[in-house]
């Protein structure tokens, strides 16, 4: 189950670089471009621009449990486990900035347009 | 080292690991620590005798909930870490958990790790939180059951047998991309209870994170803890625990002995090694030696406070 779950994401990152490729664009992380990926203690992409009202997914594939939390308290996830995801709807155009509070060197940002 | 082929038993392989040396004790002369390896300092009773009175044992990163392969039974090597402590026989005072209790701050953990405890036959249990144990948006959880000694605050202070210690919280106020913090007002406070003591009381400080930087990049370290260190500089004797980083490094800085502790759930890599502090894994016979309690004892001379480590293979 576990790992069914981790080959469908390996498989959609893969898929994302070759499009990357081909379409001449900056490597992308995943296919879904509401979706960031936890893992190696990075989230990937770091930044991350959507239409306002679009519903934002973070997953955590790495052994750690991570956070993702809203640099002004926007949003909170709770610890995320291994294969644990968190989502979110950014309603207004602006610049979210969030990190983990278990690895506060680990951050990014949402640009909301 | 034990040939795989001819262990035939976790507990005899564990016990010739143990041997080998994982344990160290460390003994403070002078301000200086002179490091024994435990099976040395064990084969010599005489000189064990000369450690004084155990004061408290400190237990660190329990984190009750983890499953992973690093060690799929953290409920069990924290039984023995309690096991082991009962087995003493002289019991501490005091017991000293440096946080990360739990995993993921879930109720149900923090209940087991409560339950857990009850176990133990040390009187007095001190806590500080980590933050595992703060991942809630309320940090609800770990209050409601260890909250009381700090009115909710996380930081507090008190005194045992001459000793004054001082808990303090650096994982409440973390700036992204930076390290633990304290905060101005735990910083207050800290000046206010150290002030008018004298500078002859054996001062132990104890947080989750390391109140010196050990390794910025994956923040292991507190940012504004010079502002606590100026208020610690004037005291004959200071010891610093933390846990956090699940493995012992250590220094000596003037009076201020800085000591980490293992975990007694899972090993992390050494600094920078690999993309993060993630769990570390190792056989299962070479995990128990890198599992761990920190006792510390005074000797006679209040500014000869010893700390041994011990593995709970």
């Amino acid at each position: 189950m576990i790992l069914a779950r981790y080959r469908s994401i390996l498989v959609a990152v893969g898929v994302g670089l070759m499009y990357a490729v081909h379409a001449g664009a900056l490597p992308a992380a995943t296919t879904d471009p509401t979706k960031i990926v936890v893992k190696d203690f990075m989230f990937t992409p770091m930044s991350l621009t959507v239409k306002a009202g679009s519903t934002v997914t973070w997953a955590n594939m790495d052994e750690e449990p991570h956070t993702v939390v809203s640099n002004t308290g926007l949003f909170h996830s709770g610890a995320l486990d291994t294969n644990d995801s968190f989502s979110f709807k950014f309603d207004k155009p602006g610049t979210y900035q969030f990190s983990c509070s278990i690895h506060p060197r680990m951050v990014g940002t949402i640009i909301v347009q | 080292m034990a040939d795989d082929q001819t262990v035939h038993s976790r507990r005899n392989a564990l016990k010739c690991m143990a041997f080998g040396g994982a344990g160290t004790l460390f003994a403070l002369a002078g301000g200086i620590f002179t490091p024994i390896d435990l099976a040395v300092a064990a084969a010599d009773k005489a000189g064990a005798t000369r450690l004084g009175k155990p004061l408290f044992v400190q237990i660190s990163d329990t984190h009750i909930g983890f499953n992973k392969e690093a060690n799929p039974d953290v409920n069990g090597t924290l039984d023995q870490t309690i096991a082991l402590l009962n087995g003493m026989p002289e019991q501490p005072a005091l017991l000293i958990h440096t946080g990360d209790i739990t995993h993921l701050s879930k109720p149900a953990e923090f209940d087991l790790a409560q339950q857990m405890f009850t176990r133990l036959r040390v009187n007095e249990m001190h806590t500080v939180p980590g933050e595992h144990d703060t991942t809630d948006a309320t940090v609800t959880e770990y209050f409601n059951r260890f909250g009381k000694a700090s009115n909710n605050k996380g930081y507090y202070s008190f005194d045992h047998a001459g000793v004054h210690f001082v808990a303090l919280v650096n994982v409440l106020q973390f700036k992204p991309g930076g390290l633990g913090t304290l905060g101005p007002e735990q910083l207050s406070w800290v000046t206010a209870d150290l002030k008018g003591r004298s500078a002859s009381t054996p001062i132990v400080v104890f947080a989750h994170m390391p109140l010196w930087t050990i390794y910025e990049p994956w923040g292991w370290g507190t940012g504004d803890a010079e502002q606590l260190m100026m208020q610690l500089r004037r005291f004959g004797s200071v010891t610093v625990l933390n846990g956090h980083i699940h493995q012992i490094v250590q220094k000596v800085e003037g009076n201020v002995t800085f000591h980490t502790a293992r975990s007694t759930a899972y090993p992390q890599p050494a600094a920078g090694v690999g993309p993060g502090p993630a769990p570390l894994k190792v056989s299962a016979d070479q995990l128990l030696t890198m599992l761990g309690i920190t006792s510390v004892s005074v000797a006679k001379h209040p500014r000869s406070m010893v700390l041994s480590d011990t593995t709970i293979a």
